[in-house]
């Protein structure tokens, strides 16, 4: 009874830990673009031509490894067209985030129109750290996993010692917070700016690829289902910390998993199961919520100058 | 020696010619980057576009479709431009329009079953307006209450909104003569809006669209709310030293703009598909594309119309050689996101003069 116990919470923890990946990469990417003041809405879109370009590249090569490369390759080029619209432009970033997910949307449904329904033969498969993987419950939970999960843990603590240890994450919250006089300092703002959104759309491609790649392996249009905006949410909910946006994205993961694991017992309670489905997005709103109540309680507000279009002398 | 002294200048007020030089502008660099995609997938762009706009704009039955889409885009852009005025981001349309087709529902298979036609009617749109308005609601309040995100609830909002009537044409409302199809049976007669004889047109809906481009234009410019909604959008702290309240502006223009939507969403089941079924089937993505109508038409209610008018017929066009391509449905939603992207990067145009001016010698 408790070894099965054991075993039924190592797999869920895994489970949560899987899904919640392709969340934490995409919210640890907008952390730095936020943070020094640019807005990218476009999450979704981004992730989605990263799973196509992954999925295609990983399909026809047959080495996944490829897809994730060609998947941060597509999504940067996407980050670097959002920072070119908003900070050179001076666009909207609201309205120019919007726009990139529809071209998102559209593009990656007809890169990818051959593939639909097609499954990898070759995903990325879970790998088991030797020795760490027997500890109950956390050896299944944390490490066996897909190399990109890993690759998470440590992507995570690299970005927080960034941001807090270092000077250029100084910088970064500096050009975010007021950027005339990180410009004063000697800071290129625009420079600074440029290299977060850049990195912010790779890593969304990035998050794409888990999903295409490892999480369900296959193609279908609309493959992220929201997790673009759930990861938008995160990072509000994160107050715009690496380390709290990985505590947000497993407990996501775990809704997510919940809504699954749930439709057993309740169909046997004689309830309907299919409204399940609403489960993460009516979470997504009560993490708003909740994150708000904490920020409103440690008066911790978003980057000052987030979506304001820097211009020198004006 | 005189110089030739160029700089920047920053302006407020962008005479109109420019502002419909820059839309006609960022159209045309869309569609040639569009153009560009379609090449590389191996289709001719030419006789895809001349395609489209013969197909929607020079036939009998062209016109005719692309005013049946200019309906719910015209409600739905209508809405967007109360809620963006006061810089409240409504991303929610495509749910609030599913919310009043719900709502729309059941009144003609429940709620009024048996009623004559001049009851069930008027109480389709009016339950459909609260239905939208509601959806709407929650999200407004949420942001005026906790500063909860709008834009990632309306969204949120419309994944919910789909599940919903996925839940009831799966469930409780499948229809008892469709043969397990995932649809509601067929809406009585009296439930089924009015058409233009000949066409498929909905007129009671187009008639209230209509209607509403002025009423929504002398709402912005003439009433005390109007003016409200204006000073909270350019600077919401300047609005709380006036002394306007918050909540109420949030309230009342999501209720404005869900409502609205809700209305598109009646006029979709009762006007044309008579039932509910498939979420994507009736909202099309018309939520989404009218905030690119409303951004095109630069918030102005009077210059929706023809804006709509236009989109409703690129629809209409998409549609087509979608099907004779056979490309996936949401190409449609390349085609708009670049036009809305080339217009929001195009407009730094109207944001500054360059002035040239000469300069008198020695002072300089």
């Amino acid at each position: 009874m408790t070894s099965s116990l054991i075993i039924e919470l190592g797999h869920l923890l895994n489970i949560s830990i899987k899904a919640g990946t392709p969340l934490l990469l995409a919210s640890l990417g907008e952390v730095y673009a936020e943070r020094s003041g640019v807005l990218n809405l476009g999450l979704e879109g981004i992730m989605l031509i990263g799973a196509a370009t992954g999925f295609i590249v990983a399909y026809s090569t047959g080495c996944p490894e490829l897809g994730v490369l060609a998947a941060i390759v597509a999504g940067a080029i996407i980050g670097l067209l959002h920072a070119f619209v908003c900070i050179s432009l001076q666009a909207n970033q609201v309205v120019a985030g919007l726009a990139l997910v529809m071209v998102g949307t559209g593009l990656s449904s007809l890169m990818a129109r051959d593939y639909v329904g097609i499954a990898l033969k070759r995903a990325l498969r879970p790998v088991k750290i030797p020795g760490l993987s027997r500890i109950p419950i956390i050896g299944e939970g944390f490490f066996h996993h897909d190399i990109l999960v890993y690759a998470s843990y440590f992507i995570t603590l690299i970005l927080w010692f960034i941001m807090y240890k270092t000077k250029y994450g100084i910088w970064i919250r500096a050009v975010g917070e007021d950027p005339s006089a990180a410009d004063a300092m000697g800071v290129n703002v625009y420079l600074v700016r440029y290299i977060c959104t850049t990195f912010g759309g790779a890593m969304a491609g990035l998050a794409g690829a888990h999903i295409s790649l490892a999480y369900t392996p296959m193609w279908v249009e609309g493959i992220t289902v929201g997790r673009g905006w759930i990861a938008l949410a995160l990072v509000i909910f994160a107050m715009w910390d690496p380390l709290r946006a990985m505590i947000g994205a497993y407990l996501f993961g775990t809704t997510e998993v919940l809504q699954y694991w749930l439709q057993m017992p309740l169909q046997a309670m004689g309830i309907d199961p299919s409204l399940l489905g609403t489960f993460p997005y009516v979470a997504t709103i009560i993490v708003l919520l909740v994150g708000s109540f904490e920020r409103i309680r440690k008066r911790i507000g978003a980057p000052a100058s987030l979506g304001k279009p820097y211009v020198r002398g004006f | 020696m005189k110089w030739i002294k160029i700089r920047l200048e920053r302006v407020y007020e962008a005479p109109i010619w420019l502002q419909i030089f820059v839309a006609i502008f960022s159209l045309a660099v869309a569609l040639m980057i569009a153009a560009f995609i379609f090449l590389a997938h191996g289709i001719d762009p030419v006789s895809a576009y001349a395609k489209i706009f013969h197909d929607s704009f020079l036939t009998e039955h062209g016109i005719e479709f692309s005013i049946v889409k200019l309906i719910p885009l015209l409600l739905c852009s209508l809405g967007l431009i109360v809620a963006f005025k006061a810089n409240v981001w409504n991303i929610g349309a495509e749910g609030q329009l599913l919310m009043g087709s719900v709502a729309a529902t059941w009144i003609a298979l429940y709620g009024m079953k048996g009623y004559p036609s001049w009851l069930i009617i008027p109480s389709m749109y009016l339950l459909g307006f609260l239905a939208g308005a509601l959806w709407a609601f929650i999200p407004a309040i949420l942001k005026a209450k906790f500063e909860v995100n709008e834009i990632i609830a309306t969204l949120m909002m419309n994944y919910i909104a789909m599940k919903i009537v996925e839940f009831l044409i799966y469930g409780p409302w499948r229809g008892a003569t469709t043969w397990r199809y995932p649809i509601t049976d067929e809406f009585p007669i009296e439930a089924r809006l009015p058409l233009i004889p000949g066409t498929s047109i909905h007129w009671p809906t187009l008639l209230i669209s209509l209607a509403l481009v002025p009423l929504v234009y002398l709402l912005l410019k003439e009433t005390k709310i109007g003016y409200e909604i204006n000073v909270y959008g350019l600077n919401p702290e300047a609005a709380r030293y006036a002394g306007i309240n918050k909540t109420k502006v949030l309230a009342f223009v999501m209720i404005i703009s869900g409502g609205l939507a809700g209305l598109a969403g009646v006029g979709e089941v009762a006007g044309i598909h008579h039932r509910l079924r498939y979420p994507w089937t009736i909202s099309c993505g018309y939520g989404y594309t009218a905030i690119i109508t409303a951004w095109l038409a630069r918030l102005n209610p009077l210059v929706l119309l023809p804006v709509t008018f236009f989109f409703g017929g690129l629809l209409v066009g998409g549609d087509v050689i979608r099907i004779d391509l056979q490309l996936p449905i949401s190409v449609v939603y390349l085609f708009n996101g670049l036009i809305l992207l080339s217009l929001v990067s195009s407009e730094l145009i109207l944001r500054y003069r360059i002035k040239v001016t000469l300069v008198g010698g020695a002072g300089r």
